[in-house]
């Protein structure tokens, strides 16, 4: 349906080609959150790997920086439509989580769980491969707590709410469980590039 | 997990966000910056307060922008919802309704989005409400919907704006502080001689006539987001009752 006297703002063709659909470019770095930053204590944080309710295995702060670094270079596009490309994320990728439990990842599912109670599912076929980290410094600094400081997951290739802020763990599934978002219409998977914003996108 | 029941998050039902086809039946200023924008609409009475919309517009050559509005309006039973529109710099979509859009123009909407900062009497309170700038619409939106219904509920906004003449439907929030014992509103200026930003006795006397919140929720740019939360906090407000959105970096 066409909108009488809207022409748009189209980007240059290289801009654009990186664009995924109806995204737009922001050198800014908004910050979307459902709550007030939830306060996080380095003494006592632990990240937690679980299998259902079950622990498999938690890492302190301190054990969890001694593991194998990784870092990706690269654009990240967020469902409210702002994209922001050439950022740089360090951390711990989540096959270097896997090989330190000594696990193979025993479903297919897992979901994010965060100190604000946040929660959002990935496919593990979407970690592993080095597809995703759980990040602890952006821009060569400590993550800032407004993006999710002092670790956040970080699955550059969906959408950003998947990129679950101040994670504490992560639970594997049985089947594919719907976190906050996803509860409330959000798309269960947001693959970006087929613009899966939203149940049935 | 298998629910989104909880004390402080009314669940919403998965719901399949389709784009509906919306008219323009009225287009009025609000401030210097900010347009009304009355749309005919199948999303009109299918929308809790709080909630916003995905505008799209569409070009001659299949071109199309997207950007979220928050809806201003209480449903009303006219079929038609209200957004209010912040004229920005080089504002692709909100370039178009500032200069461009005409009362019977069309465009697509789709949601209602956001469940998670929405409002509805049966949620109780007392509601402690923030916002900041163009931030307070869905807030106007949640005292719209208490003035039709739940006017026993109490409520506080506290609203920082740049000046007077920039503020958000500032007559109508008056108006309704001056005729409803239970609504109290908190107006912090930033830029006018004598105005300052919000602080802690403007969140202490705000919470001081509503009592212990039940619901806050909080909306505007990241700066205000921010102090409005901290300062809540450290009124002794559990984070866990606070909502927020924000835009802008």
């Amino acid at each position: 349906m066409v909108t009488r006297g809207f022409v748009g703002r189209r980007q240059p063709p290289e801009t654009g080609a990186r664009l995924p659909p109806g995204q737009y470019l922001t050198d800014d770095f908004p910050i979307l959150q459902i709550g007030p930053n939830p306060t996080v204590d380095m003494a006592t944080w632990r990240f937690t790997l679980r299998e259902g309710s079950r622990p498999i295995k938690a890492w302190s702060w301190a054990e969890f920086e001694a593991l194998p670094r990784t870092t990706w270079h690269g654009d990240i596009h967020c469902v409210t439509k702002w994209s922001k490309f050439d950022t740089t994320w360090e951390g711990v990728s989540f096959d270097d989580i896997l090989a330190d439990a000594g696990i193979a990842a025993p479903t297919g599912y897992l979901l994010a769980e965060s100190h604000d109670d946040y929660t959002t599912n990935v496919p593990v076929a979407d970690l592993v491969g080095g597809r995703a980290l759980v990040a602890t410094r952006y821009e060569g600094q400590p993550i800032h707590p407004d993006h999710g400081g002092p670790a956040r997951l970080f699955v550059p290739h969906l959408y950003f709410w998947k990129s679950a802020k101040w994670v504490k763990g992560l639970r594997f599934t049985q089947t594919d469980t719907a976190g906050f978002w996803e509860l409330r219409g959000y798309h269960m998977y947001g693959d970006p590039w087929r613009e899966q914003r939203y149940i049935g996108d | 997990m298998s629910s989104a029941t909880s004390v402080t998050d009314p669940a919403i039902e998965p719901i399949v966000f389709r784009w509906h086809e919306a008219e323009i039946t009225a287009i009025a200023p609000v401030t210097p910056h900010v347009k009304s924008v009355r749309l005919r609409c199948g999303l009109a009475e299918s929308y809790r307060a709080g909630q916003h919309v995905d505008v799209r517009l569409t070009a001659e050559d299949g071109y199309q922008a997207q950007r979220s509005y928050s809806v201003a309006s209480a449903q009303d039973g006219s079929g038609t919802l209200e957004l209010m529109i912040e004229a920005l710099p080089d504002g692709e979509v909100s370039g178009w309704f500032s200069h461009c859009a005409e009362i019977g123009d069309r465009v697509e909407l789709r949601g209602p989005i956001g469940g998670s900062f929405s409002w509805d009497g049966s949620d109780g309170g007392p509601l402690l409400l923030g916002g900041g700038g163009s931030g307070v619409v869905p807030l106007l939106a949640m005292l719209r919907r208490r003035a039709q219904n739940w006017r026993e509920i109490p409520a506080a906004l506290i609203y920082s704006a740049r000046t007077r003449a920039e503020a958000i439907a500032v007559a109508e929030l008056e108006r309704l502080a001056e005729a409803d014992p239970n609504f109290s509103l908190h107006l912090a200026t930033t830029r006018e001689p004598g105005g300052k930003r919000i602080d802690a006795p403007l969140v202490a006397d705000a919470l001081a006539r509503i009592g212990s919140p039940g619901k806050v929720f909080l909306c505007g740019s990241n700066r205000f987001v921010a102090a409005a939360s901290d300062l809540i906090l450290a009124q002794g407000v559990a984070p866990g009752l606070i909502r927020t959105e924000r835009f802008g970096a």
